[in-house]
């Protein structure tokens, strides 16, 4: 099935929760919205034409310029050989995005990972928690305006050189 | 009360011990921790706990530029860096809309998949390690030493390649490389023939694997296994030969899945031969390759200043531990907005801790080891 079909099918189950096929130059996604996702992704995993058993990549991506995360979905399904691509957008301030760790065992990794690093909520997880940084690490390093901490338990996180010369960006 | 008297009368209890597995330890194929729930030798349950890798890889990627990363995507995979570099690449050229010249993406699959052979000769020699037989350890890492030899001449690295660029590669095959790779083959096959005599069916070593930590098709799927992984729980997918990327769609080779020879389908033996078979079929896409390489131009032109137009895309390539599945997106500046790359380890590290529930703690070494889990992949 290729998204258009897989949209009609999806807003015919969900209305208004499903957005239509939006198109950048490369790639057609389907928004979705962050407190249904869970009943869109089983539907998708469990319906026989859609058949989406891998989920490929879950990445979160901060748009401070639009007040969102961006929670992107890429689904690929064995069975019929097609893939599809879910976005959501959970408001910047309290990110909140229902769990699909019920939905696809691998999604239990991939959330606590954007949960570290980007600091969205997984609502329902079994086990949010960080993963790759220290749990006592503060902020969330990749939104955009994260700006590091000095040091770290007395370990400075700045390098001294001599060396550096600060030159003008362009002569 | 004796002990004796207090065991027959029932009374001995037993606890659950926690252990501590890493994050030194000589099995964990980097650093890498388990904490380890115990019932005497039984496990309840083992967590990994990951994170001690980490290096920011992602981040670098937004200060660094689109060409400056190249180097970095090396780091990701340090054991079969060619096809990070080659995601990368796809990213890039994806979204600047750039075709590789037909001898680059040529130069690409030589190197992609020596590079591949590498990668399981070392997963293969370090399983046996782990199991206890040390002998093909060697074995195996003498044959991957002359393919660091050969990349060594294509790109004068021997472990962080750094070879692709944005466009194609960045060095043509030097005078006499097609010969040495032909040569090199007719050497390679004999010796797996003799690590599958010395190692691969060897009583002791199929009695170890056989049957230990079955991954069932369903599992395999849920965790998002890719791979060999999952291609020894008996699910034919190979990216190059589902969606043939780069030029792979010219070459005739088999796709090997597992079938339950020493236990059950997607048992640990399953996943440590996944790499043995693999290494026969990289050598036929290799003497396709070397064989039918055109003549022409290795990289295209692509300015120095490199600044794709705004959009995201998500590009898969079949690497040494699967499907390595890369988001990127542009702002239309010279730095990617964000990169985001999901791994064969980090998918496979995953699994571990619902798969290890009432495996024997020894055994957890090899489900590591056929795991082919490489902890800076995971961690990234």
């Amino acid at each position: 099935m290729d998204t258009q079909a897989i949209q009609r099918k999806l807003e015919a189950a969900f209305g208004g929760v499903v957005g239509p096929v939006a198109s950048g130059r490369v790639e057609s996604w389907i928004e979705v919205d962050p407190d249904r996702i869970d009943e869109v992704a089983a539907m998708l995993a469990g319906d026989a034409d859609t058949r989406f058993e891998c989920l490929s990549n879950l990445s979160g991506v901060d748009y401070p310029a639009h007040g969102h995360i961006q929670v992107v979905y890429n689904l690929i399904s064995y069975t019929h050989g097609h893939e599809l691509t879910l976005k959501v957008n959970a408001d910047r301030d309290s990110p909140e995005v229902k769990t699909l760790s019920g939905v696809w065992a691998a999604a239990n990794w991939l959330e606590r990972e954007v949960f570290d690093l980007l600091g969205v909520n997984f609502v329902g997880h079994p086990d949010l928690r960080r993963i790759l940084l220290p749990d006592d690490w503060v902020g969330n390093p990749l939104r955009k305006d994260y700006v590091e901490a000095p040091d770290y338990h007395g370990i400075s996180t700045i390098r001294e050189s001599m060396l550096r010369i600060d030159l003008p960006v362009k002569d | 009360m004796s002990v004796e008297i207090e065991f027959e009368q029932g009374g001995l209890a037993t606890e659950e011990m926690t252990l501590n597995m890493g994050p030194q330890h000589p099995s964990t194929h980097g650093v890498l921790r388990f904490i380890v729930k115990a019932d005497g030798e039984v496990m309840r349950k083992a967590t990994p706990d990951v994170g001690y890798l980490h290096r920011s890889i992602e981040k670098i990627a937004e200060k660094v530029g689109w060409h400056g990363f190249m180097p970095y995507t090396d780091r990701v995979d340090y054991v079969a860096a060619m096809a990070c570099n080659q995601g990368w690449a796809m990213c890039a050229e994806t979204l600047g809309g750039i075709e590789v010249p037909r001898r680059g993406e040529y130069c690409r699959i030589i190197a992609a998949e020596l590079s591949r052979i590498c990668s399981h000769l070392l997963a293969i020699g370090a399983t046996g390690m782990d199991i206890g037989a040390v002998t093909p350890f060697t074995h195996a890492l003498r044959e991957r030493e002359m393919i660091n030899d050969l990349i060594e001449e294509l790109c004068g690295a021997r472990l962080t390649y750094n070879y692709m660029r944005i466009g194609g590669v960045a060095w043509d095959l030097p005078p006499g490389f097609r010969k040495k790779v032909a040569r090199y083959l007719d050497h390679l096959e004999p010796c797996i023939h003799e690590i599958n005599d010395l190692l691969s069916y060897g009583k002791i070593y199929t009695e170890r694997l056989g049957g230990v930590a079955v991954v069932s098709p369903a599992m395999a799927m849920s965790y998002g296994l890719v791979g060999p992984n999952l291609r020894a729980s008996g699910l034919k997918h190979d990216l190059r030969k589902d969606r043939p990327y780069s030029v792979y769609g010219d070459f005739e080779f088999d796709v090997p899945v597992g079938h339950g020879e020493m236990g059950g389908v997607g048992d640990c033996w399953d996943r440590y031969m996944m790499r043995i078979w693999e290494i026969f079929e990289s050598v036929k896409i290799l003497r396709q390759a070397v064989d039918k390489i055109p003549e022409g131009p290795v990289i295209a032109k692509v300015a120095r200043t490199f600044k794709p137009p705004a959009g995201d895309v998500h590009v898969r390539v079949e690497a040494a531990r699967g499907d390595m599945s890369w988001y990127c997106v542009s702002d239309g500046s010279e730095y990617p907005y964000r990169v985001h790359v999901r791994t064969g380890s980090f998918a496979a590290m995953s699994i571990i801790e619902e798969l290890s529930k009432g495996l024997m703690i020894a055994d957890l070494v090899a489900v590591i080891a056929t795991f082919d889990i490489v902890a800076p992949e995971v961690d990234r």
